[in-house]
């Protein structure tokens, strides 16, 4: 039973981050219907950034307390990885705008290609050790026990989870995504700068993504170029699930495929631990392609 | 208010609009009848930006909105509501009219034109929790049509409003369009129904595989024996 809780608190931690990463993929699967191969690739240089960050401190700034540090590094990778969505979405992907939906996929590829031969040329392509910044301390609650490193994943990708969910229903950008993202013409009548619109939502998505990398960085202590394409692969598959262009569906989706990695990485093999992912992604997409809140619209009259 | 100068608008290689001209002046209502196929949406897709004319120019206020975006084109005071309505059916329709006020800012002036919209519609205010997909197909159209008045827009265009609906709907939704209009906003209205177009318009224009080829006031154009036989049934 202890084994039991326990799998399910780790799975819960690495969970959300893929929900982090996999909001990315249904926002903008939501407003151009384009499953951006390169978010995965976001996620991986906002790791970098993050570890850029905790370098700079512990080269020049060692005596700035770790909240400052942890916090600095949060604001520099999501900065960052804003402005590297912001740039490939005006790059690669608006000029292909309006042009066959499998262009755009696979310059997606080409962009995730990219970003990755990038990362290597600057940092090496040996993995990189992420210092420990955080101290380390680990809570006991009865026989299950979990990090400070978990809290502040549960506590981050909770609240931004929640402003993200209000900022879409309520702001008004986020009506504007809602309506580009279900008739884009309509939209443009209402006098909504649907290139705009669709910028900020790789913006967005590049932001959430970042906080992620940051946190997976610092979680597991290394990084390494190619890391975005597995993590990538994990958060479109938890983006499937919960059903594509749905954003609590990404939330749920990437919970369940943490929780269900972590159980299977206890009970019947670590080693295994990614194939589960791929297994449920394929039990999804034979059984329930449209994912468990993916919604099947009436087509418009 | 609104002038189209021998306006040429193709898809493609197909040419659609053949050399259109005809002017919208303040206050009026001004039919365009047609019948399937004519161009009647693309003249409307053409004025509001989302097609480019290939030559001539629309002006609007005396200036040349030809070469604008749809959205700049909105914030000059022109509202488009489309064809088949095109409503976001996802959205509540509270959050449909907010995003038809989404070029303003004025907040107490776009309290005050949604209570004049709940005014023509009172349906309309009933249902603003609801999601816009859920509703009738007449009241999507006058979610449609309040929604293009959220802007504030000096002229309305209007594609086939009647389109799809039941006789006494189509009957009440005219009574609308007309409420609309004494309110002093001026109308381009297109419509393959003829009866109901002729009966509010003060003039119209009959439009031709692309090319305008009568015109006059509404009674003149319903008077004459050709509309009366192609599209009066009379
Ligand atoms: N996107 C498009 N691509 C190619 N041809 C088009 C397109 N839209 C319209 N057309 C063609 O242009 C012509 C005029 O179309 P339009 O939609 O303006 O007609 P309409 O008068 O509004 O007809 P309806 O009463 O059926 O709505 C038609 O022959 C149509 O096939
Ligand atoms: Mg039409």
């Amino acid at each position: 039973m202890s084994l039991f809780l326990q799998q399910i608190l780790n799975g819960l931690s690495i969970g959300l981050v893929y929900a982090l990463i996999a909001l990315g993929y249904t926002m903008v699967y939501g407003v151009i219907q384009l499953i951006n191969f390169a978010h995965g690739e976001i996620f991986m240089v906002g790791g970098y950034l993050a570890l850029t960050v905790i370098l700079l401190f512990s080269l020049f700034f060692a005596q700035v307390p770790v909240w400052g540090a942890l916090v600095a590094m949060i604001v520099f990778s999501v900065l960052g990885c804003a402005l590297l969505g912001a740039v490939v979405e005006r790059v690669a992907y608006r000029p292909l705008r309006g042009s066959p939906k499998l262009t755009a996929l696979i310059t997606s590829i080409g962009v995730s290609f990219f970003l990755q031969n990038a990362v290597m040329l600057i940092y090496g392509s040996k993995e990189q050790s992420v210092p420990p910044i955080l101290p380390y301390h680990v809570f006991e609650m009865g026989a299950i026990s979990f990090s400070l490193m978990q809290v502040i994943i549960f506590f981050t990708s909770i609240i931004l989870m929640t402003l993200l969910t209000r900022f879409v229903k309520f702001s008004k950008t986020g009506k504007a995504m809602r309506a580009v993202s279900e008739n884009r013409e309509a939209a443009s009548l209402m006098g909504v700068p649907v290139q705009k619109v669709i910028q900020a939502t790789f913006v967005i998505g590049a932001a959430l993504a970042a906080v992620g990398g940051a946190l997976f960085a610092l979680n597991y202590e290394s990084i390494n170029f190619h890391d975005g394409y597995l993590a990538g692969l994990k958060a479109f598959t938890a983006a499937v699930f919960g059903g594509i262009g749905s954003i609590p569906g990404a939330v749920i989706g990437g919970i369940c495929l943490g929780v269900f990695e972590s159980l299977g990485a206890g009970y019947i093999s670590s080693e295994w631990k990614d194939v589960f992912a791929f297994i449920l992604l394929v039990t999804v997409l034979i059984f329930k392609p449209s994912g468990i809140l993916g919604e099947h619209l009436p087509e418009k009259v | 208010m609104l002038e189209l100068n021998h306006v040429y608008t193709r898809y493609g290689k197909v040419e659609c609009l053949k050399g259109i001209s005809f002017t919208v002046k303040e206050g009026e209502i001004v039919a365009i009848l047609g019948a399937n196929g004519a161009g009647k949406t693309t003249i409307l897709k053409t004025i509001s930006g989302l097609i480019r004319p290939t030559a001539g120019e629309v002006l609007f206020k005396g200036k040349s909105i030809s070469s604008l975006s749809p959205e700049a084109i909105v914030r000059f005071g022109v509202a488009h509501v489309p064809e088949g309505r095109q409503i976001f059916q996802r959205l509540e329709v509270r959050e449909n009219l907010d995003l038809g006020a989404f070029i303003r800012r004025d907040k107490s002036e776009i309290q005050k034109d949604r209570e004049m919209i709940f005014e023509i519609f009172p349906i309309l205010k009933k249902r603003l929790k609801q999601k816009a997909g859920t509703l009738s197909g007449g009241e999507q159209q006058m979610l449609a049509i309040g929604r293009g008045l959220m802007s504030r827009p000096s002229v309305l265009l209007l594609d086939e409003p009647s389109l799809g609906l039941a006789p006494i709907l189509i009957s009440s939704i005219y009574r609308m369009i007309r409420a609309i209009h004494e309110q002093g906003k001026t109308i381009l209205l297109i419509e393959q129904n003829a009866h109901m177009a002729l009966k509010v318009a003060n003039r119209a224009y009959v439009l031709q595989i692309g090319q305008i080829v009568l015109e006059g006031s509404a009674k003149e154009v319903a008077a004459n024996p050709a509309i009366q036989s192609a599209y009066l049934g009379g």
